[in-house]
């Protein structure tokens, strides 16, 4: 019966081939645009590090002074000082904890045919690789006894690797940083979290840090500071504050293992603070949050807003061509009225006739899907030749292939079922009067 | 002619008609609030900075080996260094005029504050927030600004500090739209001010017409014309320099310019991006919405060809069907303009009430798209356009489907079906 329908459904959608055409191609760019925007929102707002972004948290309090303070409303500090990020480090409540910054090193090759160059980099504990879980390629990161020293070694990314030393295992070789000769101790395997998460101060993502060095020695080194400070009272400014001022600039991170551990960990922030406003360094009354990753990213709300925006048109677009494709596909059904008529009185059933232009409603969706797809490859092909700084991330996986299809079989056959069931309405007599 | 034959027709086409009017609803909807956004863009891109744009450039660059303390001697050393490099930079011979800055409009790195006619005051309890450029007595000349009062710096007003150091100059050049607000008499020369709640007096020595802050970001929308500028070479290891090169000599200058400090000191890092034009810092500032603005065009081009492409197809099945009607009307004395005419009038009722729907779903989108996004009110006038637009589309789509129906031959009629 189905192959039957099929080849009916062909038939009459070659009758008239510019409908049909017209029909597969708003079906396509309706599939087509909302599928480009939707797979860029869904990469977009995707999970950094699965399986461990859960048990991640980013602290936040609040040590400015009281004034402007509006209990429960006003937001604590996104980023922490020098000294409550190191009086929180050093208190080592969390399971895995890690104090950072963002910057950028000068990077001066020993490969004579490679200028100097700049390379954002990361200044943090060591405690950054076990807790993010990073891949290392050949070493690994350093210890708290490296931190302790303020050595002088340094991690670096598999891309850096292949642009400074030529790829393979760099461990021990010696890399000149701002001037500083730091020995190479890690080289990291295939790790790029998306969004950047962990510091959200200077890009959201495909940041590409390519050196990673302990926080000490960064500060013993001068080494720039890149990313926002955010000072108050009468702090200092300057991009790489003071220990001492009153700003804000780096990040912290803890991990904590279970719901339970997490709430003694925000017990523990409450305290501290309480403890810090007794001690006249904090203004206000305790004001903590503790975020994880999923949380922290939607409190920052990472994903662009032109995106959403792109994608709310895109399906608008869709339901416009939806709404095409329904009226199109009404005129061609109802014109057939007659032939539908002749099966109605050979005795096909109302819910036959009815199953028979499902069918051929679904193969334009079939095809208009189809035509979709292409397009979304080509739309994300054009989206990575933006110079956004997601770009780059912008590929159809699996699941979004999936979606496509549904959305486009779904869609057609939603456009399908008015036009269907009002052609089912005709009555035979008259049909076979009439002609 | 008459409306009440051509509803009582459209009455037996209820889904057809539903359809299209849907249809251009939506249109209008989206078109309205797209058009609008694009609209919003433009205007954005094209505000001007207040700067003389043409021929101007940052250089960017960074010390190795250079004293890191914030010692008094090292401060010294680094200045040395960098009034080296702006003395190797003047004596270019394609260049016009150069001076130390920490930023640029457009550039999104800032150095923001708050200024207070109060002494002492808390940073966030300023009368104004502003944004605050460092550079020495070229720095009006070089950016190509307008002084419309006061007067420029001279080289005795110039001093240097740290890049740590928050003390606060004694004398300082504001915006217009600065001075405006913290003495809106318009006498702001002369007057005191100070800095970030500082206890230290400030001197408003001269008024610049207009200088946008570096950040094109929303958070400094509110103070988007607020710049203060400080007499004050900052010493860090690294610098950066605005550059003016004589009239045409800017790819020359610009050519020239890393060579030269290389020369100058080898002991530095440029790269790629450490020369950069300020026409390629605009276009990089701006791109998202230069990409914006299009993506929505191309959407709104398809979107009206779609709906244009329906009425087409819909109408012309409108026309086979009713074949044999047009020619017993054309039979009973109905001339081909009026077979013309009726589909014409019919198109536009039909699109006339699709375009009621649509002003109002327009207006509820852009609502909606208020409490999400930061969105203006949209102007009545983007709505009426939109309106004559899907009606004369409507038109042009009907026109073909109808011109066919009025060269149905009155024998038709006679015809059996």
């Amino acid at each position: 019966m189905f192959g039957y329908y099929f080849d009916l459904a062909l038939r009459s959608l070659k009758r008239n081939k510019a409908l049909t055409a017209l029909m597969v191609l708003a079906i396509a760019l309706g599939i087509g645009a909302s599928m480009t925007t939707l797979t860029v929102l869904h990469v977009l707002s995707g999970d950094p590090l699965p399986g461990r972004s859960g048990s991640l948290y980013y602290p936040q309090i609040d040590p400015r002074e009281s004034q402007g303070y509006l209990p429960g409303k006003t937001d604590p500090m996104d980023q922490m000082t020098w000294i409550d990020g190191m009086n929180l480090l050093q208190a080592k409540r969390a399971d895995q904890q890690a104090l950072m910054t963002g910057g950028s090193v000068a990077v001066q090759p020993d490969n004579s045919t490679l200028d100097p160059f700049y390379q954002t980099a990361r200044y943090t504990t060591s405690g950054f690789f076990p807790m993010f879980g990073v891949p290392f390629e050949y070493g690994h990161g350093w210890g708290d006894a490296e931190d302790d020293a303020h050595a002088r070694v340094a991690v670096i990314s598999s891309q850096f690797n292949d642009k400074v030393f030529g790829g393979g295992d760099s461990t021990g070789k010696t890399l000149r940083l701002d001037g500083e000769a730091f020995r190479v101790v890690g080289v990291i395997g295939d790790w790029n979290p998306n969004p950047h998460f962990y510091d959200l101060n200077r890009k959201s993502y495909n940041e590409n840090e390519g050196v990673f060095v302990p926080l000490s020695t960064s500060q013993d080194l001068g080494m720039i500071h890149d990313g926002s400070v955010n000072c108050w009272g009468n702090g200092g400014g300057g991009n790489t504050p003071d220990h001492n001022s009153p700003c804000v600039w780096l990040q912290f991170w803890v991990q904590l293992d279970s719901p339970s551990k997490a709430a003694a960990y925000k017990e523990f922030l409450v305290n501290y603070s309480a403890q810090q406003k007794a001690l006249g360094r904090f203004g206000r009354p305790p004001n903590v949050q503790l975020r994880n990753v999923m949380q922290w990213l939607d409190y920052n709300m990472v994903v662009p807003d032109d995106v959403r925006l792109q994608t709310g048109l895109a399906f608008g677009f869709l339901l416009v061509c939806l709404v095409n494709t329904v009226g199109l596909m009404l005129a061609k059904f109802l014109r057939r009225a007659g032939e539908l008529g002749v099966r109605r009185a050979l005795g096909a059933s109302r819910s036959a006739l009815f199953a028979q232009l499902l069918v051929e409603s679904g193969v334009v969706g079939l095809v208009g899907g189809m035509g979709g797809l292409l397009l979304a490859l080509i739309g994300l092909w054009l989206v990575r030749r933006q110079p956004a700084e997601y770009a780059p991330l912008a590929h159809l996986d699996p699941v979004m292939l999936l979606i496509t299809f549904l959305l486009a079989l779904g869609a057609s056959l939603l456009a399908g079922l008015l036009p269907a069931w009002r052609a089912c309405q005709v009555t035979p007599a008259l049909q076979l009067k009439s002609n | 002619m008459k409306l009440h034959p051509m509803i009582a027709a459209l009455r037996r086409h209820k889904a057809g008609v539903v359809l299209i009017a849907l249809q251009i609803a939506l249109t209008l909807a989206i078109v309205c609030n797209a058009v609008f956004i694009i609209g919003q863009r433009v205007q954005r891109v094209n505000r001007p900075t207040g700067l003389d744009e043409q021929n101007l450039y940052l250089v960017t660059q960074q010390w190795v080996g250079a004293p890191t303390g914030d010692d008094a001697d090292s401060i010294q050393k680094m200045d040395a260094m960098q009034r080296e490099d702006l003395a190797a930079l003047r004596a270019m011979p394609d260049v016009a005029s150069v001076t130390p800055t920490n930023s640029l409009p457009l550039l999104n790195q800032s150095s923001n504050g708050a200024m207070s006619l109060a002494a002492d005051a808390k940073l966030l309890d300023g009368n104004a927030r502003t944004t605050y450029y460092f550079g020495d007595e070229n720095f009006v000349r070089t950016l190509g600004l307008h002084l419309v009062a006061g007067r420029d710096f001279n080289a005795g007003d110039v001093t240097n500090k740290g890049f740590r150091n928050t003390s606060e100059p004694a004398v300082v050049i504001v915006t217009k739209a600065l001075a405006d607000k913290l003495f809106p008499k318009g006498d702001a020369v002369g007057k005191i001010v100070y800095l970030d709640g500082s206890g230290t007096p400030t001197t408003i020595i001269g008024v610049v017409e207009r200088l946008q802050v570096p950040s094109t970001g929303s958070w400094a929308g509110t103070f988007a014309w607020n710049a203060t500028i400080e007499p004050v070479r900052l010493n860090g290891n690294f610098s950066s320099y605005a550059v003016r090169a004589k009239p045409g000599r800017l790819l020359a200058a610009m050519k020239t310019t890393t060579p030269l400090l290389y020369k100058v000191n080898p002991l530095r890092v440029l790269d790629d991006d450490s020369v950069k034009s300020f026409a390629d810092i605009r276009s990089d500032a701006y791109r998202a919405d230069v990409g914006m603005a299009a993506l929505m065009g191309v959407i709104c081009l398809i979107l009206l060809g779609v709906t244009a492409a329906g009425i087409v197809g819909l109408t012309s099945f409108w026309v086979g069907q009713r074949h044999r009607q047009i020619g017993v009307r054309r039979a009973l004395g109905a001339r081909k303009v009026d077979i013309l005419h009726y589909f014409q009038m019919e198109n536009l009722l039909i699109a006339g009430i699709g375009a009621v729907v649509g002003v109002a779903l327009a207006i509820g989108l852009n609502l909606l798209l208020m409490q999400h996004y930061e969105m203006d009110r949209m102007p009545v006038l983007y709505v009426l356009a939109g309106v004559v637009v899907v009606l004369l589309l409507g038109q042009g789509a009907v026109f073909s489907p109808a011109r066919r129906a009025s060269n149905v031959p009155p024998v038709v009629a006679t015809r059996a079906a």
